[in-house]
């Protein structure tokens, strides 16, 4: 029988249930908005530099000024002899990513990425292999694509032939989850193939990846061989892989659609909580003014309010996450992953709370004004 | 008697200009503890006015308001809840219970701003609402209860911080002739047998017979002081007054 302020909260939200519905719908429809865009921008924006992040290589040596990865321009391979030779570097190879055109089995035309890279170096291969062995790659014309673009290169298992650039390209291999955030499927393949499926010429590379021997402090490395070399950059790989996704998440407006997007969710679920929370409030503004009028300070009834919030908060978020599982499962069989990592999802039930919390202020305010003279208005 | 309410010169202007109207015009008054106060007067007399400032919800304009010697005019507002809380409980004509909680919970409501709380609160509220005669309608949901009851419920909620002074406005005019003068002795028990002041506003001349002592307000002003005794003595003839 004992009341708690928090008993008082939740009968008054429970007392209009279509009210509280409306509520919880605003919430979820807001949560799992905001929830669907994050989750577009991590998963895209991981994809664009997933190649360089799961490439193992400490630095990329990359032509003046390239700004990410796709950008690549052409260098003398002879560079690499320079960096070989460079103290401190423990393995450096020749890489190449560029776009091409692939043939499909059934002659239609698409555009992939290929990844040319050295197979007997463990630096920038495939990742989440499922099927085929990437050594396979050091024979000529063969290949590995993600099981993701199968339907898109119009494949369906391993020792099928496409064409590369007009050059024949088996596969021996799928990964599983190594999206490209251009559409383009990655093609891995040595870096043999992948000069003649682009039009890299022989002697030169797009990229060197270097590993750093143990203890070598990657700074001191990076200076190093920029004191080495000319007409080249030397980036770390953190410093390449957040160029390119500065690049594809906010140069071309991309990131800032996704999270705009996301920020209209953010002010649907601040707009429809304040409505629904303000609707309780007006009806229970008798009994408010009566408390007031018994001594109820502001801070009391702000409390009761805030509760409010925060029940339909947690109610509200606990909902929105179970939808919004299905959803970046869903996500996971498409092209487009929905990324939702456990800092983001406890990150958005402070979100949420801050939304509905926020949105209490106007009957909060609403509450401040409140005479308590008006207890005795008939 | 001691005095619970000392009201001297009390004055109680609304708005400002040539907009300005004079609620309470030099009103002196004295409500004493163990007295049942009727406070009469034609709509916009300024008995509501009154009633207001006493409870410490309204600020006068000018004068003196002492509740238990302690003056009240001129107080900032942030210092007026914690007088309420202390000294005074509100009963209303349209009960204003939360319609949300049982009786226990609106009872237990009040005895939450007093801090009294857990197994004390519990008990407390029971016996506050065995008193008022709902001791088996503890669990009773405000919708499911007549208005007598309701106001019931109004009067133990009033009395959970234990005031000395209790100020009612128009606590019958929503209720039938019984569930009235049911209120009305419970009131008067109130002021006689616990020592509180009771102040209430009402036009219910039914009611007249409970009052120790009848005040009728008209433009501001106090226009009669009336023993309660002497009205129901004299009726009818003094009744037609307060109609």
């Amino acid at each position: 029988m004992r009341l708690r302020l928090s008993d008082l909260a939740w009968r008054n939200l429970v007392h209009d249930r279509v009210r509280l519905g409306v509520t919880l719908t605003g919430i979820v429809f807001a949560v799992v908005l905001i929830v669907v865009q994050l989750g577009l921008f991590l998963g895209f924006t991981t994809a664009t530099s997933g190649v360089i992040d799961h490439s193992g290589a400490d630095l990329w040596i990359t032509a003046t000024r390239v700004p990410y990865i796709e950008q690549g321009v052409p260098f003398s391979e002879r560079k690499l002899s320079t960096v070989l030779s460079t103290p401190g570097v423990a393995s450096a190879t020749k890489y190449i990513v560029r776009f091409t055109q692939c043939q499909r089995p059934d002659g239609r035309q698409e555009s992939v990425q290929v990844v040319g890279f050295d197979p007997d170096r463990p630096l920038g291969g495939p990742w989440n292999v499922t099927e085929g062995n990437p050594a396979d790659l050091k024979a000529a014309d063969n290949i590995f694509i993600d099981e993701i673009y199968k339907a898109k290169l119009g494949v369906t298992h391993i020792g099928q032939i496409v064409e590369i650039r007009g050059h024949r390209a088996r596969i021996v291999g799928f990964t599983t989850g190594i999206r490209s955030f251009t559409v383009s499927p990655y093609v891995f393949t040595s870096f043999k193939n992948a000069q003649d499926y682009t039009t890299v010429p022989e002697n030169q590379t797009i990229f060197i990846l270097v590993k750093a021997a143990p203890g070598v402090s990657i700074t001191d490395l990076r200076q190093r061989l920029l004191s080495e070399l000319r007409d080249v950059d030397v980036r770390t790989n953190a410093e390449f892989s957040r160029m390119t996704q500065i690049y594809w998440m906010f140069t071309t407006g991309a990131g800032i659609a996704v999270l705009l997007a996301a920020l209209l969710g953010l002010v649907v679920g601040v707009v429809v909580v304040a409505q629904t929370i303000y609707a309780t409030t007006m009806d229970h503004l008798r009994e408010y003014g009566t408390l007031k009028a018994m001594g109820a300070t502001n801070g009391y009834l702000y409390r009761v309010i805030i509760q409010q919030a925060v029940i339909s908060a947690v109610i509200g978020y606990g909902l929105a996450m179970v939808v919004s599982h299905f959803v970046v499962a869903g996500s996971q069989r498409g092209g487009a992953a929905i990324l939702l990592p456990t800092p983001v999802a406890v990150g958005m039930l402070g979100l949420t709370m801050a939304m509905c919390v926020g949105a209490a202020m106007v009957s909060i305010n609403t509450v401040t004004r409140l005479d308590p003279a008006m207890v005795f208005k008939g | 008697m001691r005095r619970a309410i000392e009201v001297r010169d009390l004055t109680k202007i609304y708005a400002q200009g040539e907009a300005a109207m004079r609620a309470l015009d030099e009103v002196d008054l004295d409500v004493h503890r163990g007295e049942l106060m009727l406070l009469m007067g034609p709509s916009g007399s300024g008995k509501t006015t009154l009633l207001s400032i006493m409870g410490c919800i309204l600020q006068a304009t000018s004068g003196s308001v002492r509740i238990h010697g302690q003056e009240i005019v001129g107080l900032p507002q942030k210092a007026l809840p914690k007088l309420r809380l202390d000294h005074i409980g509100f009963i209303f004509q349209g009960f204003n219970l939360f319609p949300t909680l049982t009786a226990a919970q609106n009872v237990g409501l009040a005895l939450d701003l007093k801090g009294i709380t857990g197994g004390a609160g519990r008990t407390r509220a029971a016996d506050l609402l065995e008193q008022v005669g709902l001791g088996g309608k503890l669990h009773a949901y405000p919708a499911d209860l007549s208005g007598g009851q309701k106001q019931r419920i109004a009067i133990a909620r009033a009395l959970a911080g234990d005031p000395s002074i209790v100020l009612a406005d128009e606590p019958t005019a929503a209720l039938d002739s019984t569930s009235g003068h049911t209120v009305m002795a419970l009131m008067q028990e109130l002021a006689h047998q616990r020592d509180r002041a009771v102040v209430i506003v009402t036009h219910d001349n039914r009611m007249l017979g409970y009052a120790d002592r009848i005040v009728h307000i008209e433009d501001g002003r106090i226009h009669q002081e009336t023993n309660g005794t002497e009205v129901v003595t004299n009726q009818p003839a003094l009744q037609g007054a307060y109609v």
